[in-house]
């Protein structure tokens, strides 16, 4: 589910300030392009090949795009590239199709992506918040040792702890039950935890280098003044690493947008998010691409919305190594 | 109260949601007051405050179905009788699933590599140009979307249709092909090409993310470095060669080992576009059929430990490398 810390300093470069006071001497952007031009591979050739990987790129996700505005019709008879020579009949239908249709209707499992999504990253986030500023800050017995142990957690794949952890939410007499006293499996509530405690280990790890990197004389100066561990970490940490938080935030918010198989093996029909019914869907109806066209973009809109409102943060949070595969 | 469990309407849910995250943020805060409350207390008592629900939903969710798991792939499939490493022998012996064992092996040494030199050669190429940020927004785009919704895309883009007079192809590259004076292909049917297609699905979404932390690498390479190499007559692939992969060769290494890793783990795409037919089926894949669909507990098992095995490596050579890098330093 997580994937690897990145040694920071190979890629402390910000991707959006090119001319920043970094180095000694500041060359002025004519210099800079001058070498840059100089150390390039041939011209001709390079501006090419950029070309070719960008509309690689592009396209397949154009042609899908424009595929959801045509009518059904137009679809099964010809290319989407058609519509560029004059066959140019543009609709709706397949949305209204996908979102309220009468086998399928996309609003509901929107609605459930949502619902799933919002507590599933605020939980987790605000834990490892908690537990990366004891790990970082509080000294206790046993906490080098708890710290790796949590650590070494990022290795293990979902699947090993899918089926078990499954057939405990089930079980009448699982651990589950015993402390809630309710079957709650399939439910939100077990998709819910279920997230929240696989994206633990990597948000832990993460959070805990953004609170080391803080000085310690800020630290220590509040418990000078008298200020407990509660008080320190919601009035001196806390505010400094809200932006490391809306990184990991946008990360984790894509993360289980986008995931498929907690969605798959946690809930319940009813309470599946988009992603399982839009994989249903072309596993069920896989010609009908008026339908799972226009199925993917609603799946597509909301990550793609916050990833470019959010560009900067999501560069910077993949930078400091939050990604998950 | 059945809505607390079984939510019907939308405003329900939303209800629902609301509830959740209150009830959480009260108990959490009930934690945190009470370990602040009284002066003189042990630091351990206040550490169990931060660290213990974390702690608890890690052992609860990770570390004991872990070692359910490992246990259960000694049993044999409803978990009845020990067999010892059968399932083991099974998933390494018969020919069906050292295929799927081949299959991952071409995705884990595909998909990183060619991610990598397509994210960095784009890095390289469009570096201080005049269109760097829209070219790459453009390729960076797919990482936000699902697996699944990339899966969509590019199953359009692999659309067959007959090859009969009367009858257009609507997937582009057939249509190519046919523009080519090609007959069109079922791409996602002939082996053992069509897992040659569905790894072109994950090199499309991780070449962002391998061209984005490359081109901050390269961005750091300090200029008077660039410049001296220049005045000692460096220029284009020997600039290349001999400046730019040194000196990014920790976040190469990054960059291949995190996609790998994701790559090992990622079922989507086999499952959404030939659903593991067609000699496409991988480990994660297999994992989730038997489990679910087999009901083959003990195989499934066994499964999710190789996988797990698999993904050892790959982090040691990760760490192992990240301590060589802080050595220099």
């Amino acid at each position: 589910m997580t994937t690897t810390p990145t040694p920071g300093q190979a890629v402390t470069g910000e991707l959006t300030e090119q001319d920043g006071p970094r180095t000694p001497r500041k060359l002025s952007r004519m210099e800079k392009r001058a070498i840059a031009t100089k150390g390039k591979l041939s011209s001709p050739w390079a501006s090419g090949i950029a070309i070719v990987i960008a509309i690689l790129w592009t396209i397949p996700s154009l042609g899908l795009l424009v595929t959801s505005f045509r009518p059904e019709a137009d679809i099964r008879r010809s290319g989407w590239w058609t519509i560029f020579t004059g066959n140019a009949e543009l609709t709706m239908d397949n949305y209204n199709e996908a979102l309220y249709g009468n086998s399928n209707d996309l609003a509901t499992f929107f609605v459930n992506s949502f619902v799933i999504t919002i507590p599933a990253v605020l939980i987790p986030i605000s834990l490892s918040l908690l537990a990366a500023y004891a790990f970082a800050w509080i000294k206790f017995p046993g906490r080098n040792f708890l710290f790796v142990a949590v650590f070494s957690l990022q290795v293990v794949p979902l699947q090993v702890a899918l089926v078990p952890l499954l057939s405990d939410y089930v079980e009448s007499n699982g651990f589950f039950n015993a402390v809630f006293g309710a079957d709650m499996s399939g439910s939100y509530w077990t998709v819910w935890l279920s997230h929240s405690i696989f994206a633990l280990p990597l948000a832990i790890f993460l959070l805990h280098n953004f609170m080391k990197d803080i000085p310690a004389s800020l630290v220590e100066a509040a418990r000078v003044d008298g200020a407990g561990h509660v008080k320190i970490f919601f009035r001196v940490l806390f505010p400094l690493l809200v932006p490391a938080i809306a990184s990991f935030g946008i990360f984790q918010f894509l993360w289980v947008w986008n995931d498929l198989l907690v969605g798959l093996t946690f809930a319940d029909p009813s309470y599946r998010p988009l992603t399982v019914a839009v994989a249903e869907m072309a596993g069920t109806r896989g010609g009908d691409w008026y339908l799972l066209s226009a199925g993917a973009f609603i799946s597509m809109i909301v990550p793609l919305i916050v990833f470019i409102a959010l560009q900067r943060y999501f560069v910077r949070g993949m930078l400091a190594g939050a990604v998950k595969g | 109260m059945t809505w607390l469990l079984e939510p019907d309407t939308t405003t329900e849910k939303l209800l629902l949601m609301v509830v959740a995250v209150a009830l959480f943020v009260a108990v959490m805060g009930l934690i945190l007051f009470l370990v602040d409350r009284p002066k003189r207390i042990p630091a351990w008592v206040v550490a169990l405050g931060f660290v213990g629900v974390p702690l608890l939903f890690l052992a609860y969710g990770l570390l004991r179905p872990g070692l359910i798991t490992l246990w259960q792939s000694f049993f044999n499939r409803n978990g009845t009788e020990f067999i010892g490493f059968d399932n083991y022998v099974t998933a390494f012996t018969q020919s069906q699933f050292q295929h799927v064992l081949v299959v991952t092996a071409a995705w884990v040494i595909l998909a990183p590599l060619l991610s990598a030199v397509i994210g960095l050669a784009y890095a390289v190429l469009v570096d201080r140009t005049r269109f760097e940020k829209l070219a790459k927004a453009l390729v960076f785009v797919p990482m936000a979307i699902s697996m699944v919704g990339a899966s969509i895309i590019w199953k359009f883009v692999y659309e067959f249709r007959p090859d009969q007079p009367g009858i257009e192809q609507i997937g582009l590259a057939n249509q190519v092909l046919v523009w080519i004076g090609l007959p069109p292909q079922q791409f996602l049917i002939g082996q053992p090409w069509n897992t040659w297609f569905l790894i072109v699905v994950m090199i499309w979404i991780q070449t962002g993310f391998a061209m984005t932390v490359l081109s901050a690498a390269i961005k750091a390479i300090p200029d008077d470095i660039v410049e001296a190499a220049r005045l000692d007559g460096l220029h284009g692939m020997g600039m290349f060669r001999y400046i730019t992969v040194p000196s990014i060769r920790p976040a190469l290494v990054v960059v291949l080992t995190t996609i790998a890793m994701g790559t090992l783990k990622a079922f989507d795409i086999v499952r959404t576009m030939t659903g593991g037919q067609f000699g496409t089926q991988v480990v994660a894949n297999e994992f989730y059929t038997q489990a679910f669909r087999q009901g083959n507990q003990g195989l499934a098992a066994a499964l999710a430990v190789v996988l797990f095995i698999l993904v050892i490596p790959i982090i040691a050579y990760n760490v192992r490398q990240m301590r060589k890098s802080e050595e220099i330093r």
